[in-house]
């Protein structure tokens, strides 16, 4: 058995610190997105009032179901923002330390210019350049390997959904160059 | 017996070049998305469900539901290998395990959980097998009220017997089904909801909220942790494989009791994680030498994760037979039906028996695939893991995008994938339950359209919901189970006061 037994260590360099100062506690978090969720709760109950919750000749009207549904929400975010507000527990939890918060936008601030970049770009540029530039930026992976694997991720992607199965995917103006 | 031959009619459409290698496909696939961190069953079945867009029904199912076993089955690999639970449901498989492992037993460790995966899914196909068939036709005498009252008995199990606070679950459940119900209102052709919107006009595609729930904020999760990791991947032998089944037999008292825990709460929504715990703990409390689990315990792999795939397995017996899911990953291959023009629920059964049968048929089939599979190939899956995770993110993040505008065609989608992203992210972090969104959803449009069709057949009088013994019962059970906690501390205390006054006399 041990001459088939491989070693497998995976390092990560770019690790949060565990003592990190904290950002928010879980209960900030909380209240907000119940507020939130009330605002929601009062947008749509108005709008499904709008619509009609009453009773006609054919049965309930169109805002009938939802208007209950947002009267339900509305009730359960209320209690929800009493109990996270006198919540003790949640009050010491964190939500997120200053690093994971750092690690958690190197993910999301990519794939916002992302999808940014698909609405212009189209999306297999859009792709390559997410792929490569995570790797070679937050991975610190060596900018050949980067670019090869965003180039060969990209390219098996669009034989697989543009050539061979036909889902097409949003184009921008290099595709159009080439004449796809 | 008429199961039977049906099945053996399901067999006959899977023997084909084209689904056995869609099959193994399908396997690899989901093997890979199981072993990988920041992804798992739900969300490799739902960036992965584009592909078969454009495949005819059972192909895709067939394709899909490999996909789940083969996550199922990876899953097992990084617990055992790195104590890495892929999912909730593999925690109890790390207890005894990764020490098992670390003992230089990973080998031992990895057949007995592939094999009693294996054991505990084919328990419940059994089960689908025999079972579905009844229910579904059983289920073709329902009408609107019955319908509604099903899925009202679905959503209060969810409030009722869920561990999550209860008021978050209501939260997630009534956002799910507002959403499901923004666009056309499927009954009188009314808009509401889209506050004017074009792109809102179309709904809310349940397909693109589960890419970005599970799909989009497992990334950033994922990104939180250290993703340091350190283990042995060893291959395994067939003279290991033989000597964990020939002590098989020997645990067939644990196996059992697993299979039924697991096929029992798989029928009820979110019952693997619970069914994984308790396969676990009741094996623990009836072994002799109860000290000895968490120490590397082979009894320790079997019991949960038998029960665990069991319960993921009968989660597709509810989907089936009334189209209603038993899990998440359940609701993400219903939401595959509709796109592929299926209407879920019993009438399946008799207008597309090759569909049903097939995928029945590939539940077997699949398994014994993919028990092959994993237990020849785990040393190069194993090292998938040394891929660093920061190539790994941004081709996650292409596929969920990918997956998120082939649905429509829609570049609004992609937007609407990134906020579910967020709204997945924050939503987890402070407690609010996934599960009964993605549940309430895929189901909104259906239910509402029961209530309605019910309350119209009945002129708006309430008293439909129990108007005859069957829907009566269902309704009184669904509000029994919503308020059950209430009801079970009632009975609690009632007991509690009885006692003293017994022992005074």
């Amino acid at each position: 058995m041990s001459n088939t037994e491989i070693e497998i260590i995976v390092d990560d360099p770019t690790a949060p610190e565990a003592d990190s100062p904290v950002v928010t506690s879980i209960r900030i978090v909380d209240v907000t997105v119940s507020l939130l969720l009330l605002v929601l709760a009062a947008t749509l109950g108005f709008d499904n009032w709008r619509t009609g919750i009453a009773w006609d000749s054919t049965g309930p009207q169109s805002g009938y179901f939802p208007f209950y549904l947002s009267v339900i929400l509305a009730g359960a975010s209320l209690y929800g923002l009493v109990a996270a507000f006198l919540s003790r527990k949640e009050a010491r939890e964190t939500f997120v330390t200053r690093a994971q918060l750092r690690r958690v936008m190197q993910v999301f601030v990519p794939t916002l210019l992302f999808c940014l970049a698909v609405q212009f770009l189209g999306l297999y540029v859009a792709s390559f350049g997410l792929i490569a530039a995570f790797m070679r930026l937050v991975g610190r992976i060596a900018l050949w390997k980067s670019l090869l694997t965003a180039f060969l991720f990209t390219a098996i992607m669009f034989l697989t959904f543009d050539v061979a199965f036909d889902v097409i995917m949003p184009k921008g103006p290099l595709e159009r160059a080439l004449g796809r | 017996m008429e199961a039977l031959g049906l099945l053996m009619h399901g067999f006959a459409v899977l023997l084909t070049w084209k689904t056995l290698t869609l099959m193994m496909v399908g396997l690899v696939l989901g093997i890979f998305v199981g072993v990988l961190p920041g992804l798992g069953g739900p969300n490799g079945v739902a960036i992965l469900l584009p592909l078969t867009f454009t495949m005819d029904p059972t192909s895709a199912i067939v394709m899909l539901s490999c996909i789940y076993w083969g996550a199922l089955f990876g899953g097992a690999i990084t617990s055992i290998l790195f104590n890495i639970p892929g999912e909730a449901w593999s925690v109890a498989t790390t207890f005894d395990g990764y020490p098992m492992a670390q003992q230089g037993r990973a080998a031992e460790a990895l057949t007995a959980a592939f094999t009693s995966s294996f054991i505990g899914s084919l328990a419940a196909v059994l089960l689908i097998t025999f079972l579905a068939p009844m229910i579904s036709s059983f289920a073709l005498k329902f009408g609107p009220p019955e319908f509604f009252s099903v899925y009202l008995l679905t959503f209060c199990s969810f409030v009722g017997l869920g561990r999550e606070a209860k008021h978050k679950t209501v939260i997630s459940m009534s956002l799910g089904l507002l959403l499901a119900g923004i666009g056309m209102d499927t009954v009188s052709g009314q808009l509401r909801m889209t506050f004017g919107s074009n792109n809102l006009l179309r709904g809310v595609n349940f397909l693109v909220a589960v890419i970005g729930l599970f799909g989009i904020s497992e990334i950033l999760l994922t990104m939180e942790e250290r993703l340091a990791l350190r283990g042995h991947a060893a291959g395994i032998s067939l003279k290991v494989v033989l000597k964990v089944w020939r002590d098989l037999p020997k645990y067939w008292v644990t196996l059992l009791r697993s299979s039924f825990i697991g096929c029992w709460l798989g029928i009820t929504p979110g019952g693997a994680i619970a069914a994984s715990f308790m396969g676990y703990n009741l094996a623990k409390r009836f072994s002799k030498d109860p000290e000895s689990f968490g120490k590397g315990r082979i009894e320790g792999v079997f019991a949960p994760e038998t029960a665990a795939h069991a319960s993921g397995t009968a989660a597709l017996l509810p989907m089936l037979a009334l189209g209603i899911p038993g899990s998440g990953t359940a609701a993400i291959l219903l939401g595959g039906l509709m796109v592929w023009g299926l209407n879920p629920g019993p009438l399946l059964f008799v207008e597309h028996k090759d569909f049903v049968w097939g995928l029945i048929a590939s539940m077997y089939l699949g398994n014994v695939v993919g028990l092959v599979l994993v237990l020849t190939t785990v040393p190069i899956f194993a090292s998938i893991l040394r891929v660093p995770f920061a190539a790994v993110a941004p081709m996650i993040v292409v596929s969920c995008a990918i997956g998120a505008y082939a649905i429509q065609n829609a570049m609004f989608d992609i937007w609407l994938m990134l906020g579910f992203g967020v709204v997945g992210y924050v939503f987890k972090k402070i407690g609010i339950p996934l599960a009964p969104f993605t549940l309430a959803l895929v189901l909104g449009n259906r239910a509402e359209d029961a209530f309605r069709l019910s309350m119209i057949g009945a002129g708006g009088d309430m008293k439909v919901f129990w108007s005859n013994g069957l829907v009566g019962s269902i309704t009184t059970l669904a509000i029994v189970l919503l308020f059950w906690p209430v009801i079970d501390s009632v009975f609690g205390s009632v007991s509690r006061l009885m006692r003293p006054a017994k022992a005074a006399r």
